[in-house]
């Protein structure tokens, strides 16, 4: 059947079963537009395009299909270049398509041309400049493969507007030609078997759950395996939600901000068992000093991620689930012959540690409003089911520590890259992945003033998504560098609260506009919010400006340094170092 | 410096060598050569990078290029495992005096001089990279003028080849004895 590349593009999109994709037209991509019209795709139009970036990016997060986001070329191009990078960082699958120029004008600086496959070469799994119509479908179709296989991540394809307005014949589905493109197999049994023994000989385990956990869908498995073997679990900013926080086995999360108890029983253990985790520098601290007396264990889809930064002792190639799956059924043959793992005085310890120095804060009545009252407070509202969204920086940690998450898929943020506005645009494409379920962006004031224009989006699309500003004026977490690591010379790091006025803002995009300034009326504020159903719902919770986030280990150290922060004593603090437990 | 040589082989298409010379930047992987021509199949380019295993993880070079979607198989020659040979065009300043001289270095290495002018000669030398150096080393005190090197290729000695363990070695690849 004799169609245009357009046509081609938009039956691909069809028949990979796409129902949404966020976009913005402009002249190179307008052959695109114009059969978009008439198909089942649902387009949303951004108001930039890095919102659409970024959508598609929390509708990938939220749903684990595929996201797709639509930009011009040239600027169009450029501005998904941020989420291209957010995405690559957190393994996120989603596909862009990008308008070119005409082929025959490529290479002559023509107007809004920009070498998008070179430009985002080192921040895609997977890039291409189509140019032959022909190809469409199975350009098409090899991006979603890569982007949704192996490890996840974004693909771009890149298609001059010669090219969409060409005649080509329609069929699907096409061959898909890559034959360098490989996914890990089914890793040797003996491997599991090693792992199996090592967990069921350890005395302080610990696993250690990544993103990976959640994008494998084997949450279920990773709280099966942590009840067989006895062993405390952390789970880290890219995993919140893998397991539940209200387990008794759950220590929280590790790293820069974590809990105490997950930062130390990583320090102390003997084992970890890293499920889709990649010993980020936000977790280990300095590298030297990282878990130095344990064994590794390390289960990854990506091979170039085993031994990069920590040399495992037993390393797994090969997709989580069917990894989980059969070290499960090994680790019960292990307790079968050789009885069960003696783990009780190391779980015995760490609840120990997670009493003794539990995440504090002090909300005195009528004193300024705390950020970790709030999520804390939305945490009991929302009984833990909401979909938390957050972007980059002290709101984001507050709501990965205080937030009680009970299952996956209900926290999405920017966590590799850290992306100031990630959270706008993202809940949005969470929202439209999710319909009916609540979702909730906690975001800064500086995060959201990058894209807090989708609100109108939003609006528009009837997305009745919750933006929880935390309003403290500054840019709070490098001014809480400046505060620990300057002498407190705060240097441009100083918004204000009062410009933008965020209610007005709110009812200008056509959104419920709240203001919150202390904590008496936050659960008010907060119900008044969740029951708009129609509409975004802001609130303006004007927060305590010199609030920082603790615990901390500073950047660079060992995470035996973590500071617990003003809320616990000298003595307290000693004894943690010490890692007593009081 | 310790170096490493990988043989890579490559979908010949469009931006496929930006995508690997991208990677080695954005890893801050050092390289010290790098030399793509075609192979006996025209859908298929084969790369040879010699990196410095001093300053660079060679086996996250190995498994960071696996991962580029065009990058179709990577293999490391060990040095005692493989013929390693560089072609370099050497233009050489020729004093009168000197000239049976440089010609019976140009000989002992066996270098073939490819243009004759009064005052210079250019030499056309291939062997192993260390010769190599030898060899310029001791044109040095003629006067090298001007000097242009392909980077190193490899290939394994015995009767193994790079497409042996490959699945979907197109048939064309396989070499013809």
């Amino acid at each position: 059947m004799e169609v245009t590349g357009a046509q081609a593009l938009v039956r691909s999109l069809e028949s990979q079963g796409v129902d949404v994709v966020f976009g913005l037209p402009g002249g190179a991509i307008l052959p695109a537009y114009d059969p978009i019209r008439s198909s089942s795709l649902r387009h949303i139009l951004v108001r930039h395009e890095q919102g659409a970036g970024h959508a598609a990016e929390g509708y990938a997060w939220a749903t684990g299909r595929v996201g797709v986001c639509i930009a011009t070329s040239g600027p169009g191009a450029t501005n998904l270049v941020t989420a291209l990078a957010d995405a690559y960082m957190d393994s996120v699958p989603i596909v862009a398509i990008t308008g070119q120029v005409p082929t025959a004008m490529i290479g002559t600086d023509a107007f809004q041309e920009s070498d998008i496959t070179g430009i985002t070469s080192p921040v895609t799994k997977h890039n291409e400049l189509v140019t032959d119509p022909a190809r469409i479908p199975a350009a098409i179709a090899e991006a979603f493969h890569i982007a949704s296989t192996g490890r996840p991540g974004p693909v771009l394809v890149d298609l001059p507007k010669d090219i969409l307005q060409a005649q080509t014949t329609w069929s699907w589905p096409p061959s898909m030609d890559l034959p360098g493109y490989k996914i890990p197999g089914a890793p040797e049994g003996s491997l599991i078997e090693q792992a199996a023994r090592a967990l069921r000989e350890a005395r302080r385990p610990v696993l250690y759950v990544g993103g990976g956990v959640v994008k494998s869908d084997s949450a279920p498995a990773v709280r099966e395996l942590a009840e067989l073997a006895r062993t405390p679990v952390t789970t880290t900013l890219m995993a919140r939600g893998a397991f539940p926080d209200s387990h008794p086995l759950a220590l929280g999360m590790p790293g820069m901000h974590g809990a105490y108890a997950a930062v130390a029983a990583l320090q102390e253990c003997d084992l970890i068992v890293a499920l889709g985790a990649r010993f980020d520098d936000r977790v280990t601290g300095q590298l030297a000093s990282f878990a130095p007396k344990a064994k590794v264990v390390h289960v990854d889809i990506d091979p170039a991620e085993i031994g990069k930064n920590r040399r495992p002792d037993v390393a797994i190639v090969g997709d989580l689930r069917t990894v989980l799956t059969d070290l499960v059924t090994a680790m019960r043959a292990e307790i079968d012959a050789n009885g069960a793992p003696d783990t009780a005085s190391w779980v015995t310890l760490t609840d120990g540690w997670k009493r003794s120095y539990p995440l504090r804060y002090s909300q005195e009545a009528g004193g300024p409003l705390k950020p970790q009252h709030v999520v804390e407070r939305l945490s009991a509202l929302t009984g833990g089911d909401a979909i938390v969204v957050a972007g980059v920086g002290q709101h984001q940690m507050h709501a990965a520590q205080h937030y009680r998450f009970t299952k996956p898929r209900s926290w999405i943020n920017s966590g590799g890259a850290g992306t100031m506005g990630f959270a706008v645009p993202a809940a949005m494409g969470a929202q439209i992945g999710r319909p009916g379920e609540l979702v909730v962006a906690i975001d800064g004031d500086g995060c959201f003033q990058m894209t807090g224009q989708e609100l109108a989006t939003c609006a528009i699309e009837g997305l009745p998504i919750k933006v929880l500003i935390f309003n403290n004026g500054f840019l709070g977490m490098v001014r809480q560098w400046q505060e620990l690591f300057y002498e407190e010379r705060y240097s441009e790091v100083h918004l204000g609260t009062a410009i933008p006025d965020y209610v007005k803002l709110a009812e200008a995009y056509g959104c419920v506009g709240l203001r919150c300034d202390n904590a008496g009326d936050v659960d008010s504020v907060l119900e008044k919010a969740l029951s708009v159903s129609d509409v975004p719902a802001v609130v303006d919770f004007r927060t305590h400006d010199a609030e920082g986030v603790f615990p901390m280990v500073p950047a660079g150290h060992a995470n035996d340094d973590i500071v617990l922060g003003p809320e616990f004593t000298a003595a307290e603090q000693q004894a943690a170092t010490r890692k007593e437990v009081i | 410096m310790r170096t490493h040589t990988l043989s890579v082989l490559v979908e010949n298409k469009p931006g496929v060598l930006a995508h690997v010379a991208g990677l080695f930047s954005r890893r801050a992987f050092n390289i010290t050569a790098l030399s793509v021509g075609p192979t006996s199949d025209p859908k298929v380019s084969r790369m040879t990078i010699v990196v410095d295993g001093d300053s660079t993880p060679v086996d996250q070079v190995h498994k960071q290029l696996e991962k580029l979607v065009r990058v179709l198989k990577v293999t490391e020659l060990e040095p005692e495992e493989a013929i390693e040979r560089e072609l370099a065009l050497i233009k050489v300043r020729v004093n009168p005096d000197l000239r049976a001289e440089l010609l019976d270095v140009a000989t002992s290495f066996r270098a073939s001089v490819v243009d004759l002018n009064p005052d210079t000669i250019v030499l056309e030398a291939v062997c192993s990279p260390g010769r190599l150096d030898a060899l310029l080393t001791q044109l040095a005190r003629h006067g090298t003028c001007e000097l242009v090197r392909t980077g190193m290729i490899a290939i394994s000695r015995g009767g193994e080849t790079i497409t042996d363990d490959m699945d979907s070695a197109p048939p064309e690849l396989a070499l013809t004895h």
